[in-house]
């Protein structure tokens, strides 16, 4: 990946813009915070486990170096573990000054041995220890503890966006004795400096957490504890929130499944809604013929009637606005009038999909051509976006026959290169230009670009945009990138972005819902009114 | 009688030679591995293609089929099940906390069933048609008609409608709290028990009727007896075989094969496991779940053929 020198106050601007209203309240004390998790993690090691259902049960009782905190609309990096921080001026150095007195749950004091030996084992793993983000901290040398409330990051060249890369929810610190003896302890066990400290964790049902009365933010966390109940249905986790068995359920719920929980819970529910830094592509393999002819892909795009779509989806189904390559609304995002001008984007639908048929004549592309449309097993919301998608290319003369592959083998499937068209996903916990359009690049650079295309033209705005140190220099090479991969070349097409849909107690308070699922899980800050 | 439980404990070793076998192939012929169910998804932009190899590694399974089949062979002869390839916890840790729930699952609703059927096809067969007959039979049929998990989402919404509660989501051993306890599982076990009566039933009526109608009970009738006493002494003991048969079965059926009803109440059961490590690719799992399944099955069907004899004098094994 490369660095931007532009990203780390964006960064937090990023949220700040989706932001919501909420009125400051005297927290209460006590009570236990019941929430549905979705999923269950394999295990309990967040450096080398990618899902979401690792941060809301575990993230509790972790501390990260750096977080992102207060209601959306309020929303700043600030430190966690780090108390002020300093980059040199050659942008190579980033210097963390540690909180003093920040306890382990074992009673021990945490000190920069334990941050650089957590950070060593994410970015520099052993043999043997997984680490699912050591590529994303490619750009740093070294990492060092030169006193004990000190730790230096050293990078090989300049990164704007490394501050962002920090805010990862997921780059626990851990105990720098505990990982020298076993650096695979942490996949069996808990033990950090977060607000809560591990009481059980009962495999296949749940989580339970207490309060650290030692937590270095005196006066937090406000509850008792916490239950992290794992439901895989949702027709359950409809029903916990519903029956009150659980507060709430941080990933999502569907329109339906809002208003089936508002429709029961009425004044005592309250719902949070935010656009969702996850995305469903279409991805379209370049070693396929006639995808090899970017007259056939832009007329995928130009067949997608994305502004009606915004309005009938977000009515079933958790997707919602019209979008490019970055968050509507946040800074590096175009705005509506200029995505407008993008094929497949065009508010006109009967002239977008005249110049598709257009196209897919000119490319020699005959009426009622077949194509294999392969779908992910997962039903909200492959599934209607996979319809929907079919539907539209129908509309100009294409037939479509969709092909679903069962979720666990369908990353291995697409990887292989043997689909034509494919629906792929992107999610991230920040929307940063940088995370957020590695996706993209050749694929010689990032092997999960399943386009199976190379773009040296593509490659070289992206490194552009990374390096660029001014904030509206960086914007148009954005816009530049998102032009070519969306539009000139149509390398990959954007459904709808997702949209997160939050109904909870109205008994829950001081949490607010933020773009990603992967974020604002600590609860330090949350509290139940009774 | 000794060399006849001999032989069919001798001849459950090859039967689950097979089974172990046709698991082992067909777990390899699916695609995707748990490397790739865990790494794969989302946040994979910046996976790595070493990092896979090197979770393959680790879990063998970069080994030829042969070499991973023996081991594996090896592991259950010392009764070994090994490790989750998914979690890395003792595959014995991961069933041993969910047997608990699916075994006081099993056993209560095969005790509803049981409970339900035997009675009810008793007096459906006693009151043939007339209208307890009917009502019998209609009872009987709509439950077969009903899946479970669709009887227990009904549950769920009356309940959630009427009373404005739900059972709990957490499981809570009977030691531990009866009142929890049973508060959780009595409704799956409702929604389960009822739609395995349903067959319980018809078997337990089709099969009294045609003992009612043999030569000895008439002779009985004839002599005088009582009914009640015709019925629990000489009808019930020869019409309850192959009710026996089917309970028993699905006894062994449903300590994991309640998938979709353990969804619904969020029960933390065997059959969910089994979706779960299917899903995840989670061979070792998998394995160790049907072989332990299909063991019951021979167990279950053994027992109930030793019970046979015991029941109907006529049968005598050699």
């Amino acid at each position: 990946m490369r660095p931007t020198l532009a990203s780390t106050a964006m960064a937090a601007a990023c949220l700040l813009a989706l932001g919501s209203n909420l009125q400051a309240e005297t927290p209460k004390r006590g009570g236990t915070l019941n929430f549905a998790v979705v999923a269950e993690p394999p295990n309990t090691d967040c450096h080398a486990t990618t899902t979401f259902a690792m941060v809301h049960p575990v993230a509790p009782q972790y501390s990260t170096l750096l977080e992102f905190v207060g209601p959306m609309d309020k929303l700043r990096i600030e430190g966690d573990l780090a108390e002020s921080w300093e980059v040199s001026k050659d942008g190579l150095t980033y210097t963390f000054k540690l909180r003093k007195g920040v306890k382990f749950h074992d009673g021990s004091e945490m000190t920069s041995k334990d941050v650089k030996a957590s950070y060593d084992k994410i970015v520099f793993p052993p043999p043997g220890v997984g680490s699912t983000r050591k590529g994303q901290y490619s750009d740093v040398k070294a990492i060092e503890a030169p006193d004990p409330l000190t730790v230096v990051f050293r990078l090989k060249e300049q990164s704007g966006s490394f501050i962002a890369s920090l805010l990862s929810p997921y780059n626990f610190i851990y105990k720098a004795d505990i990982l020298a003896k076993d650096p695979h302890w942490y996949e069996k066990n808990i033990m950090g400096t977060g607000p809560f400290t591990f009481v059980e964790h009962v495999k296949g049902s749940h989580v339970v957490g207490k309060k650290n009365p030692n937590y270095w933010d005196k006066g937090k966390p406000y509850l008792d504890g916490f239950r992290a109940i794992f439901m895989r249905d949702s027709a359950a986790q409809v029903a916990a929130v519903r029956g009150e068995r659980a507060h709430i359920q941080f990933r999502g719920f569907s329109p339906a499944e809002r208003d089936s929980i508002v429709s029961t819970l009425g004044s005592k529910v309250t719902v949070q809604e935010s656009p969702w830094d996850c995305i469903l592509l279409v991805g379209i393999n370049h070693e396929k013929k006639p995808f090899d002819d970017k007259r056939v892909r832009r007329a995928l795009t130009l067949a997608l009637d994305r502004h009606e779509a915004s309005k009938a989806l977000s009515k079933i189904a958790i997707v919602k606005a019209v979008a490019g390559v970055q968050v509507p609304g946040t800074p590096f995002a175009t705005p509506p009038e200029e995505l407008n001008k993008l094929a497949g984007y065009w508010p006109d639908i009967e002239k977008s999909r005249a110049e598709a048929r257009r196209l897919l004549k000119e490319a020699g592309v005959p009426e009622g051509f077949q194509f294999t449309f392969t779908n992910r097993g997962i039903p909200m919301p492959y599934e209607p976006l996979g319809v929907w998608l079919i539907d539209q290319w129908r509309k100009v003369g294409l037939n479509v026959k969709q092909e679903v592959i069962e979720a666990a083998a369908y990353f291995g499937t697409i990887r292989k290169g043997d689909t034509q068209v494919h629906m792929d996903f992107q999610c991230g916990y920040i929307v940063e230009p940088d995370l957020d359009m590695y996706k993209f690049l050749s694929t010689d650079r990032n092997p999960a670009n399943y386009g199976r295309y190379k773009d040296p033209v593509l490659d070289d705005l992206y490194d552009k945009q990374s390096r660029a140190t001014n904030v509206e220099e960086r914007k148009r090479l954005v816009r530049q990138f998102e032009k070519r991969v969306l539009d000139e070349e149509a390398h990959y097409l954007m459904t709808l972005q997702w949209h997160r849909i939050i109904p909870h107690s109205a008994k829950v308070k001081g949490w607010t819902v933020t773009p990603s699922h992967y974020l604002n899980n600590t609860l330090d800050t949350v509290w139940l009114t009774q | 009688m000794a060399r006849y439980i001999l032989k069919r404990l001798l001849a459950m070793i090859p039967t689950l030679l097979g089974v172990a076998i046709l698991i082992f192939l067909l777990l390899r012929v699916v695609p995707g591995d748990v490397v790739e169910a865990r790494y794969l998804g989302q946040g994979s932009q910046f996976q790595s293609q070493d990092l896979m190899n090197q979770e393959r590694a680790k879990l063998g399974l970069d080994q030829p089929l042969w070499k991973q089949f023996t081991s594996w062979m090896a592991g259950l002869a010392r009764l070994d099940f090994g490790l989750s390839m998914w979690t890395g916890a003792p595959i014995t840790e991961e069933i041993k906390l969910r047997f608990a729930l699916s075994l006081q699952l099993a056993l209560m609703a095969s005790t509803i069933a049981t409970l339900l059927a035997i009675p009810l096809g008793i007096l459906a067969a006693v009151k043939q048609d007339t209208w307890i007959d009917y009502a019998v039979r209609v009872f009987s049929i709509a439950g077969l008609a009903t899946p479970s998990f669709w009887l227990g989402i009904l549950m769920i919404l009356v309940m959630l409608t009427v009373f404005k509660w739900i059972p709990p989501m957490v499981f809570t051993p009977f030691w531990v709290n009866p009142w929890e306890n049973l508060a959780q599982l009595i409704w799956p076990a409702l929604a389960v028990g009822y739609r395995y009566s349903a067959v319980g039933t018809r078997m337990m009526r089709s099969a009294m009727l045609e003992v009612l109608r043999e030569d000895y009970i008439r002779t009985a009738r004839a002599k005088g007896l009582w009914l009640k006493l015709i019925l629990s002494r000489h009808a019930l003991k020869n019409a309850i075989l192959p009710v026996l048969t089917v309970i028993s079965l699905e006894f062994a059926f449903l300590l994991g094969g309640l998938v979709v009803t353990e969804q619904v109440f969020n029960l933390n059961g065997l059959g969910m496991l089994f979706v779960e490590a299917i899903a995840r690719r989670d061979y070792t799992l998998t394995q160790a779940l049907v072989m332990l399944v299909a063991t019951f099955f021979l167990i279950v069907n053994f027992v109930v053929d030793i019970a046979y004899a015991w029941l109907d004098p006529r049968i005598r094994y050699r």
